[in-house]
């Protein structure tokens, strides 16, 4: 039998994720997959197995999920609480589960997206090429409590390493390029984007994210007038009422309303983690700069895995400390450790 | 053909777009659409999708690896080739048969937009089942049509107000075009007529049956026939039947 995790509770909003399902765009379909690719491949990097494989994306909290086999798991993205049975498990690494032990991970500490990692990727159904949902386009569905997720046979044996956090968690600058549509904003409206303070609204989702800020609208020339044009992800869309919304991973395909830049890639996962009030501004960048900084990150991207470090386990973490043998190889203090 | 059209855009890090003009013409639409076949028929290896808007033609790639002058250059040697404007529509395209309810509780603001448009909802049935429509673009949500062109008196404008819940199947007109709706949405766009056409068609073969250049003839059906033909619909069909065009 296929070991699977096992769902007796989960949180209002997690379903399968991948890389996405690129190709579609010309049918009115966005490639979707998880909002934050480099949690996709933390994941990948900390289990030792392609990016490929397909990953549990938990938005605000999580749910307790129980092994019904020996499984490997990585938890990557927002930083959630997180214990396996009764031990405190580290985020950003990846853990041993063994038969009937269960995964409880509660809210965000930081960060909007969580993600349940697996050895060998969860055994979701391919819909058109690809696992992922892209749930506004009816394709997959949420988790639901009650349901098992069947995981792929593990080549891998590797847990017990983690990886570094960076600080994409809570706001900060962004960086856009110009687009299609930026020369209709005026000059001093550029300029007051990027001197604006934002905020993340509450209303966000993988659709798009909406930002809020003090102060009147941002407006284009011709704002009615501009043609339907294609959307690529991280395009920030000025609305009839001047309020920029970033559109994400699951957007429509083409839309009206004119785009001031578009988020580089290397940053989207920062637009995707901030929380609600996180801030955030935005910095123009000119094409080549951001050329030179993505050539930069796909190389970090490709190097993750050599940068994972063994988990030194924390002692008020481990439950069942009393029956641990502590003493009883502790012969001399004057032995060399690494004999 | 203006001077300063077609141009070229990055699009983010993600692409080039090809624009054909500034506003919606149709000789930009067929531009856009055979460059596209065009460039899809090079076999570029820079080019990792392509697509078309109304007047524009899409070509993703990842400019952090294919030089955005190097790509501009080899589209600019392209696009010199010809006049594209007085390209011919695709190859393989369909004509489409599409069984609709006009008016009635089904498609409520029929009335309305005949109005708008200086009709009798009778005569504005008769247009809209006499004009064969064609597919401009997909976009927006999958597989979703938007159909050109009715006369100049259905440049109707779209409602100020939001209808909340617009179902899959609509038919909804403004401003000349129809668009049939893949899903339920909010529109400010008004509801003519009701079909039981699925545009996305997740387990099928072909998931989305309409391709730009293809033509549509609604034809009008009773609410008893479109309920008969709604509720034996697993295939999404909505008895709708097509020929070959080209």
């Amino acid at each position: 039998m296929t070991t699977a995790l096992k769902v007796h509770q989960i949180g209002p909003a997690t379903a399968f994720q991948d890389l996405g399902r690129p190709g579609y765009i010309a049918s009115g379909l966005t490639r979707g997959g998880a909002i934050d690719t480099l949690a996709v491949h933390e994941g990948a990097a900390l289990l030792k197995q392609s990016p490929d494989c397909a990953v549990l994306e938990i938005a605000s909290v999580g749910g307790v999920f129980e092994a019904t086999g020996p499984l490997r798991i990585a938890l990557t993205g927002a930083d959630m609480t997180a214990r396996i049975d009764d031990a405190n498990a580290a985020w950003n690494a990846a853990h041993q589960m063994e038969t009937g032990q269960r995964l409880t991970i509660g809210a965000a500490r930081s960060g909007s997206y969580a993600y349940l990692h697996v050895g060998g990727g969860f055994d979701a159904p391919v819909r058109m090429g690809a696992r992922g949902g892209h749930l506004s386009a009816g394709l997959g569905r949420l988790i639901a409590k009650g349901d098992t997720l069947p995981v792929m046979p593990d080549k891998g044996t590797r847990t017990g390493f983690y990886l570094s956090r960076d600080a994409r968690f809570d706001g900060g600058t962004v960086r856009i390029v110009p687009s299609v549509q930026t020369n209709h904003f005026p000059p001093e409206e550029r300029a007051r984007f990027e001197a604006t303070a934002f905020k993340r609204d509450p209303r966000a989702n993988r659709q798009g994210i909406r930002m809020e800020h003090d102060g009147t609208g941002f407006a284009a020339q011709g704002m009615r007038t501009i043609v339907s044009e294609v959307i690529v992800q991280g395009d920030i869309q000025i609305t009839g009422d001047g309020t920029p919304f970033v559109l994400m991973c699951e957007s429509q395909t083409t839309g009206g309303y004119p785009r001031i830049g578009t988020v580089i890639p290397a940053d989207l996962p920062r637009m995707a983690q901030t929380p609600a009030g996180g801030k955030i501004t935005f910095q123009f960048i000119t094409l080549d700069e951001a050329v030179a900084i993505e050539q930069k990150d796909a190389k970090a991207r490709a190097g993750l895995a050599a940068t994972a470090q063994p988990l030194v386990r924390d002692i008020h973490a481990i439950s069942n400390l009393l029956s641990y043998q502590l003493v009883s190889g502790a012969i001399s203090a004057k032995a060399d450790p690494f004999d | 053909m203006s001077s300063t059209y077609p141009t070229i855009h990055t699009v983010g890090l993600s692409g080039v777009l090809v624009t054909f003009a500034e506003a919606l013409d149709d000789t930009a639409n067929r531009a856009a659409l055979a460059f596209r076949a065009e460039v899809d028929a090079q076999g570029w290896d820079w080019v990792h999708e392509s697509a078309t808007s109304l007047i524009s033609a899409f070509f993703r790639t990842d400019l952090a690896q294919h030089p955005a002058a190097e790509i501009t250059a080899q589209l600019n040697d392209l696009l010199a080739t010809r006049d594209w404007f007085a390209a011919p529509l695709p190859e393989g395209r369909k004509l489409w048969h599409i069984p609709a309810v006009f008016g009635g509780d089904l498609a409520p603001q029929l009335d309305e937009a005949a109005e708008a448009a200086g009709l009798s909802p009778k005569d504005a049935i008769a247009e809209l089942t006499r004009t064969r429509m064609r597919v401009i673009t997909i976009g927006f949500a999958p597989g979703q049509p938007y159909l050109g062109t009715l006369g100049e008196h259905w440049n109707i404008p779209r409602l100020g107000t939001l209808s909340p819940n617009i179902p899959r199947g609509a038919l909804v007109a403004a401003v000349r075009q129809l668009c049939l709706f893949s899903n339920d949405t909010p529109t400010g766009w008004r509801h003519v007529g009701q079909t039981a056409f699925h545009t996305f068609r997740p387990t099928s073969d072909t998931p989305f049956p309409l391709s730009p250049g293809d033509e549509l003839l609604f034809h009008a059906t009773t609410p008893e026939d479109y309920k008969t033909i709604a509720a034996n619909n697993d295939d999404g069909t909505g008895g709708a039947t097509w020929e070959a065009l080209s």
